[in-house]
């Protein structure tokens, strides 16, 4: 019986309680973001404390692993005397060209491997061998080659980035539906057009994709070529910091890092966010 | 009268790492101005074969595709094509889709342009115009995907199963949109289906082919009253069960020979 009566053409239920349950269900999903967030802040808070009384206490060896009131006296004293901030840019810009510079090389030698596949069969092999090495050794070559400094550390991150972004983005230009290449192909259209309408546009995802792991990517290529021949930059103070036992100052560049690194990242995906926004 | 297409001893061999296979073998064929021809026939009869060598897409490996008298080189703007999915891309708008024939050919003039968006007006879809794709439902999609192929003002359009990604209402919908809009526009069509009941509702010509190898195995002309019906009225027509049946009969003893 009741099932007949459903069928007057008035909806069972009425406008304002469908409103009522999209706003309950605003409201739980809102709750449960606040939940996550307290949490995820409060086990932050626990860390910092723990670290805190463990070094006060001498549970941990504050030589080797500082503190944080001490951590954050010591960036502080970094900020305010200045001395933080060059170190800070020289990083962040080797780090910025590592990641753009690697992946706009690596989807150019994409574009040419795509372009001959003749050339991607002959190359194939050697980018293979060269993405399994481990090319962080080959720092010492370019600094010889390029010089102790800004050049020859980005060139180092650019070794690590450019081969693995081509392999990724080489491959999603393969992955491309034939049928979208089809529908330019009907048309007359050239190879270039096939490229230019299709195989880049559809592509797009993939090498945002790839400047988010570039990203990761550039900063171990930055610290480790800092490591081995820099003068500025965070990676510098880390190991001037191992050298004179200066702990504190080696866990508060990691810090740094950490937080720089974060905001590098945010950054990558607020831009992705906005440039493929239509596409989901 | 002139043929559109002309196919003169088409023979079309696929060769692989395994084999190399006889697709076509010597097929002859002409449609004249205005038809709508229907092939079909089992799988692997080279339909979707025959198609693409008329649309320049494949060079058959012996003899020669004509159309507008002239041999087929590759594809050209006068030739166009339906694929079996709309294949529209995600990142242009139902606009830029539909005009992305004119990007190609050189034609993004104020008139083309305007044409594409009255073609956009005639489907019902000028509120679209500036959506994505995937705002849209499966059969507005391929009624974009229509005027794409229009939007270059084909004398000739090639139609691979452009409905069998339909579900059945929106099939039939579409089947007549499209063939109403050729017969307005008095634009030559082929159609390649497997639907036998499809191929006898929108077209003046059924050809039956055979497979393995692919040839013409038998043409069944589609009577006046069934053709100048729309072609979900035509499934109502007399004549209409006992053509679709004896195209049926045809392609099983088809299917029993080989």
């Amino acid at each position: 019986m009741s099932v007949l009566e459903i069928n007057t053409g008035k909806p069972v239920l009425p406008e304002e309680s469908l409103q009522a349950l999209h706003q309950s269900h605003l409201k739980r999903q809102k709750k449960r973001r606040l939940q996550v967030l307290s949490v995820q802040l409060a086990l932050l808070v626990l860390f910092f404390a723990f670290w805190e009384i463990a070094g006060r206490l001498k549970w941990i060896d504050v030589l080797l692993f500082s503190y944080p009131s001490k951590v954050f006296a010591q960036i502080g004293r970094d900020m305010a005397s200045g001395e933080l901030w060059g170190h800070l840019g020289v990083t962040v810009g080797e780090t910025a060209a590592g990641f753009v510079f690697g992946t706009l090389f690596g989807t150019l030698l994409a574009v040419l491997i795509w372009w001959s596949p003749f050339l991607s069969k002959v190359l194939d092999p050697y980018m293979v061998v060269f993405n399994s090495m481990p090319k962080v050794a080959l720092g010492p070559i370019f600094i010889v080659m390029f010089g102790a400094g800004f050049l020859s550390i980005t060139v180092t991150t650019l070794s690590i980035t450019v081969i693995v972004t081509t392999l990724v983005v080489y491959n999603s230009f393969c992955e491309v539906d034939s049928n979208l290449i089809k529908v330019v192909q009907v048309f007359g259209g050239t190879r270039t057009q096939v490229f230019r309408k299709v195989i880049l546009p559809a592509s797009f995802p993939t090498i945002i994709s790839t400047l988010k792991v570039n990203v990761g990517m550039a900063w171990v290529g930055v610290i480790v070529g800092e490591f081995l021949v820099a003068k500025m930059g965070l990676g510098y103070l880390i190991i001037y910091g191992f050298q004179v036992f200066n702990f504190t100052l080696v866990m508060s560049s990691l810090l740094i890092i950490a937080v720089v690194a974060t905001g590098m990242y945010q950054l990558v995906v607020y831009a992705e966010r906005k440039l493929l926004n239509h596409r989901r | 009268m002139e043929p559109v297409v002309e196919l003169q001893q088409i023979t079309h061999v696929y060769v692989s790492d395994r084999e190399a296979s006889l697709a076509l073998d010597g097929l002859d064929l002409k449609v004249y101005p205005g038809e709508f021809v229907s092939l079909v026939g089992p799988s692997g009869c080279g339909k979707t074969t025959l198609l693409s060598i008329i649309a320049g897409l494949l060079q058959p490996t012996k003899g020669g595709a004509f159309v507008y008298g002239k041999k087929v080189q590759g594809p050209t703007p006068e030739v166009g094509y339906m694929l079996q999915q709309d294949y529209l891309f995600p990142w242009r708008t139902i606009f830029e889709n539909a005009s992305i024939g004119l990007e190609l050919t050189g034609r993004t003039d104020e008139r083309h342009l305007a044409r594409t968006l009255s073609l956009l007006e005639e489907m019902g879809l000028e509120a679209e115009a500036n959506l994505y794709p995937q705002q849209l439902s499966g059969g507005m999609r391929q009624r974009v995907a229509l005027v794409r192929t229009l939007s270059t003002d084909p004398g000739l359009l090639l139609l691979d199963e452009p409905f069998s990604a339909l579900d059945y209402q929106t099939k039939l919908q579409l089947e007549d949109l499209i063939s109403e809009t050729l017969r307005e526009k008095n634009k030559t069509a082929v159609l390649v289906t497997h639907d036998l009941s499809e191929a006898v509702a929108v077209s003046d010509k059924v050809i039956l082919l055979e497979s393995h190898p692919g040839r013409i195995r038998k043409t069944f002309t589609v009577p006046e009253h069934i053709r100048l019906a729309r072609p979900l009225m035509a499934r109502e027509l007399s004549g209409f069960n006992e053509l679709f049946h004896e195209i049926w009969r045809e392609m099983e003893s088809a299917g029993e020979k080989g």
